[in-house]
């Protein structure tokens, strides 16, 4: 943190104690008038006026650039103006009934997908981010593990869920391969991470009693992570579900589908109630995990 | 090396035992009816032929396509555009929403901040491919649409993060600024602003870098950007192109992530 007190202080107009009182009793007014600086001024965020400057026009030219380079087609934009407004409008009146059985059906997808993969992809990655613990895994294992989850977290959910769409086919099951994939690198990296900054004396303590490798895990690591591990776990369960929510646009189930083709229809009522039922089932487990992980932690 | 009448050390008490298998088997239980229920409509011919598939997209996959490089060199600069100019729109919405959300900056606490709340959860539960795709019906394909998607879904994030760092500050400071007869503005300006600096910058970048990896997808649903070729290769099956697009992205979200990290790294 720069703290702006340690720059304000030394141009401050405050006279210096430590002058003599008979040099201040022979030019008693002049101190105040003149030697001082009267007006202080905010140093600028960057010293160098030269760098500022070519900062400043070097921002200037790439907005210029950048906002030109968008190429608004306001015909278009003025047709879909009135879109909006009944986009708008669904807000205000959603319908849930007339598509109720896709609607239901979306989000039945979307929840045991989330469900599932949250659950199949933290079995594995428990493993995965134990191998990835430097203070835990040999070399080769750790290295094997590391690059597992390197592929598994810089491959967006949706490019891997195009991949496993033109494998399995359409359908929740490639919704589900997608999310336990993306569990992984997520999950792995967290709990390799919290595993090598556990407490190394009671893990020391522990194998001093002559406890194998696995009782070293069970009786010294394992406690110390657990409350982590639940509490990760629960947050990919929410970070899952918002993806099932997306994933189905490319056809790997889920309520995103039913968005989609609600929006493909132009029927904007029931993809407003599509929409209204995800935020309100995203609120609904961001707040029952974030309470569950303040019990647990 | 327990005696006859010492009991044996156990981690947890025996009702705290049966609870926790209870708990686990609860989970089971679940996951088996969920699994079911997942994969009813399941066709699993269409499983049991994904090494076969797998092997086959493989094949068809690689090499890639590097002539295909030519065409992608524009696409990238209008994914570049999509994450930066969206960045920028979603700070000057997101800084007043969090001196609106912030406890301490907040003008009124019953009225105005749960309106704040709001518009912070909102933007945050909604991806930013669902609003794009919400915005290409409305404003029609294209870049602009992509950037205001990139915006909505980051004023949740940067808002949040932001007034977070707004309660955080130190009151002293405040009240310092404030001592020497400072209006709310000027309390704001040289009591708030400050404090918080270096916190906004690193979200901001943080947040950035985010979108990068976001902008590069939002052409699926019509957005503009890279996505769009990967949208139109895909439904030719085009794969070599496919795969170069693949390796694009990867190189500029490894890209944009080193960026950032080092900029924060600079910063903080």
């Amino acid at each position: 943190m720069t703290r702006p007190a340690s720059r304000t202080t030394r141009t401050s107009p405050v006279p210096s104690e430590t002058a003599e009182p008979t040099l201040r009793d022979q030019a008693p007014r002049r101190h105040q008038s003149r030697d001082w600086p009267s007006h202080w001024r905010r140093p600028p965020l960057i010293a160098d006026a030269r760098l500022r400057w070519a900062l400043i026009i070097a921002v200037a030219c790439y907005l210029v650039l950048g906002i030109g380079s968008l190429e608004v087609n306001w015909a278009r934009v003025a047709d879909g103006w009135e879109r909006g407004l009944r986009f708008l409008g669904g807000f205000l009146q959603p319908d849930f009934q007339s598509r109720w059985g896709d609607i239901e059906q979306g989000l039945m997808e979307s929840l045991t997908m989330t469900l599932t993969a949250t659950v199949v992809g933290v079995l594995i990655s428990v493993p995965i981010g134990i191998g990835a613990a430097r203070n835990l895994a040999p070399m080769p294992v750790y290295l094997l593990c590391r690059g597992i989850i390197a592929v598994s977290r810089s491959l967006q959910e949706i490019i891997v869920a195009i991949l496993f769409v033109a494998m399995v086919g359409f359908g929740p099951l490639a919704g589900f391969l997608t999310l336990a994939f993306a569990t992984i690198g997520f999950l792995s990296k967290l709990l390799a991470e919290d595993i090598e900054e556990i407490d190394a004396a009671q893990a020391e303590a522990v194998r001093a009693t002559g406890a194998s490798w696995l009782q070293v895990l069970n009786y010294a690591v394992q406690p110390q992570v657990m409350p982590r591990l639940i509490g990760l776990s629960l947050y990919r369960l929410d970070i899952n579900f918002r993806e099932s929510a997306v994933i189905g646009i490319v056809g790997a189930g889920g309520v995103g589908a039913t968005l989609n083709t609600a929006i493909d229809r132009y029927e904007y009522d029931s993809a407003a109630a599509v929409l209204l039922l995800i935020i309100a089932i995203v609120m609904l487990t961001e707040y029952s995990s974030s309470w569950v992980r303040r019990q647990v932690q | 090396m327990s005696g006859a009448g010492q009991p044996l050390w156990r981690r947890r008490s025996r009702a705290a035992e049966l609870l926790r298998w209870l708990g686990w088997l609860l989970l089971v239980l679940l996951f088996v009816v969920c699994w079911t229920l997942m994969t009813q409509e399941q066709i699993w011919e269409f499983v049991w032929d994904a090494p076969t598939q797998a092997a086959d997209l493989f094949s068809r996959m690689v090499p890639p396509r590097w002539s295909y490089m030519d065409s992608l060199w524009l696409p990238l600069w209008d994914t570049l555009n999509i994450a930066t100019l969206g960045t920028l729109l979603a700070l000057l919405i997101a800084v007043p929403v969090a001196f609106l959300a912030a406890r301490n900056t907040t003008p009124s606490l019953l009225l105005v901040r749960p309106v704040a709340l709001f518009i912070i959860v909102a933007s945050r539960s909604v991806n930013a491919l669902i609003w794009a795709l919400l915005l290409v019906t409305i404003l029609g394909p294209g870049l602009l649409a992509g950037v205001i998607a990139i915006a909505l879904r980051s004023v949740g994030f940067i808002g949040k993060l932001l007034y977070e760092a707004i309660e955080e500050i130190d009151t002293r400071q405040v009240e310092a600024v404030r001592a020497t007869g400072a209006g709310p503005a000027q309390v704001l300006d040289y009591g708030i602003v400050p404090q918080i600096l270096p916190a906004f910058a690193g979200i901001a970048v943080f947040r950035w870098d985010i979108n990068i990896r976001e902008s590069t997808v939002l052409g699926l649903v019509g957005a503009g950007g890279i996505g769009l070729q990967l949208k139109a290769s895909v439904d030719v099956l085009a794969w070599p192109q496919v795969t170069l697009i693949f390796i694009v992205i990867l190189a500029t979200v490894i890209a944009s992530e080193w960026l950032s990290a080092r900029v924060r790294r600079a910063l903080i």
